[in-house]
């Protein structure tokens, strides 16, 4: 806590994304979402509803998926954040392109994080798991069975 | 993007926490503690609240608590939902909240965020009025422990300022049988049109409400209703809904008369589950 009565209103500080620190200058009001877009020009998460509605702003935080928009970038502060670019080759990203699980793609780097965090916390999945995890996204292109099969495909192979 | 800024605290104790409110308080800062924050960065994004001044909470010690002492559990307000869903300690509890909003908003919705929420829905309220918890607030004059039905039913009426540390809960009853059943309009993740949860005790059958009315409920003379031994089932929830004690809201997720209609059907599907369970 500060020494002062005063809070932070504005402040420099250091955020751990994709393995790296990464110095930014942020409001205490602004979201991790806008700082990941704006100050480190990460916009593979996107800013769909900002609501916590759509989770296409959904990135990993110390292992747990996170929409983005639902998170002051200060609350970050000490954690692990990871996003759509801080995965290479992944298994579910290879799977995606396999199953085709998506359209326009919009929704797409929400969802492969949130399939992520679920095949990390839950590498032997049911179905009613799985179900429970992807209720969390929305793909207006309906590209949810292809979804549901990019995680099988990793799931069972591992 | 959340269009004005605040001031953000992150105590390190309760005393702290209370003190930097106070403070803020005094320098009309308007403040308000944060627990996941979703509810409060939801309205500040729409202008619908401004605090000046935002106290985390999650860094309490209390707050983060999840554990029995002696026949009592403890779970701190800053405990997020997938918490307690994935540490079914209470196990009324774990079930209720596994329906509350998607699994990716439970990694952030706090228990204390739910129960002090403006969103009045507050379903995660249900299970600790069904079972008589207790909650410990603290404020400038110290902490107080005092029942939930005293503070949270029905519209929160904490103290401005008091900060929620804790819900206490006995666990003699959570072996007891019950039925937590949530409707909605569409998707299982929306707000409920009508949420029961239910518990059959020795003497007789609990319940609380959540959707029905704007304002989330466990009440006696409902209870005495439907544990009327000389009333038939049918009887007794059409006494119940006729003498409903708030107004039916009727919204855009449905209307009075189709919550009512839901509502009948709820009840009776809870009650016969639950008069067929044996303690």
């Amino acid at each position: 806590m500060n020494n002062t009565d005063r809070g932070i209103v504005k402040c420099e500080l250091e955020l751990l994304v994709n393995g790296k620190r990464q110095p930014v200058v942020i409001r205490s009001a602004d979201t991790l979402l806008r700082v990941l877009r704006e100050q480190l020009g990460l916009t593979g998460a996107k800013a769909g509803c900002e609501n916590g509605d759509c989770g296409a702003c959904t990135v990993i935080v110390s292992g747990t998926a996170v929409k983005s928009c639902l998170m002051l970038a200060i609350e970050a502060r000490g954690s692990r954040i990871t996003t759509i670019e801080g995965l290479e080759d992944a298994p579910i990203q290879q799977a995606f392109i396999d199953h085709f699980a998506f359209q326009c793609g919009f929704c797409t780097s929400g969802f492969i994080m949130n399939c992520q965090a679920l095949i990390d916390r839950h590498p032997d999945a049911n179905e009613a798991v799985i179900t429970e995890w992807l209720r969390s996204n929305i793909c207006r292109c309906t590209s949810y069975e292809e979804i549901r099969k990019a995680i099988h495909a990793v799931i069972d192979r591992e | 993007m959340i269009s004005f800024d605040f001031e953000y605290f992150k105590p390190a104790t309760v005393e702290e926490a209370v003190r930097a409110f106070w403070q803020a308080e005094a320098r009309g800062k308007a403040p308000i503690y944060y627990g996941g924050g979703t509810e409060i960065i939801t309205m500040a994004r729409l202008d619908q609240l401004r605090p000046g001044a935002v106290i985390d909470i999650k860094g309490l010690p209390e707050c983060n608590d999840m554990r029995f002492r002696g026949e009592q559990l403890a779970i701190g307000a800053a405990r997020t939902l997938t918490d307690v869903e994935e540490t079914p300690l209470f196990p009324l509890l774990a079930d209720t909240v596994r329906d509350v909003a998607d699994h990716t908003n439970r990694n952030k919705i706090t228990v204390g965020g739910n129960l002090c929420g403006r969103f009045f829905y507050r379903e995660v309220l249900l299970p600790f009025l069904l079972v008589d918890s207790l909650v410990v607030l603290a404020g400038p004059k110290g902490m107080r422990t005092v029942p939930v039905h005293q503070v949270l039913n029905g519209a929160p009426s904490l103290a401005r300022g008091e900060l929620l540390v804790q819900v206490l809960s006995d666990r003699r009853y959570f072996g007891l049988p019950y039925v937590t059943v949530k409707k909605t309009k569409m998707e299982r993740i929306d707000y409920p049109l009508v949420r029961i949860a239910a518990l059959r005790t020795e003497q007789g059958i609990r319940m609380a409400f959540s959707g029905v009315s704007d304002i989330p409920f466990r009440s006696l003379r409902i209870e005495a209703i439907l544990n009327d031994a000389t009333l038939s089932l049918a009887e007794r929830i059409d006494r119940v809904i006729a003498t409903w004690p708030v107004p039916i809201l009727n919204d855009i997720i449905g209307s009075a008369a189709y919550r009512a209609f839901v509502l009948r059907n709820t009840l009776r599907d809870t009650m016969t589950a639950l008069e067929r369970r044996s303690l």
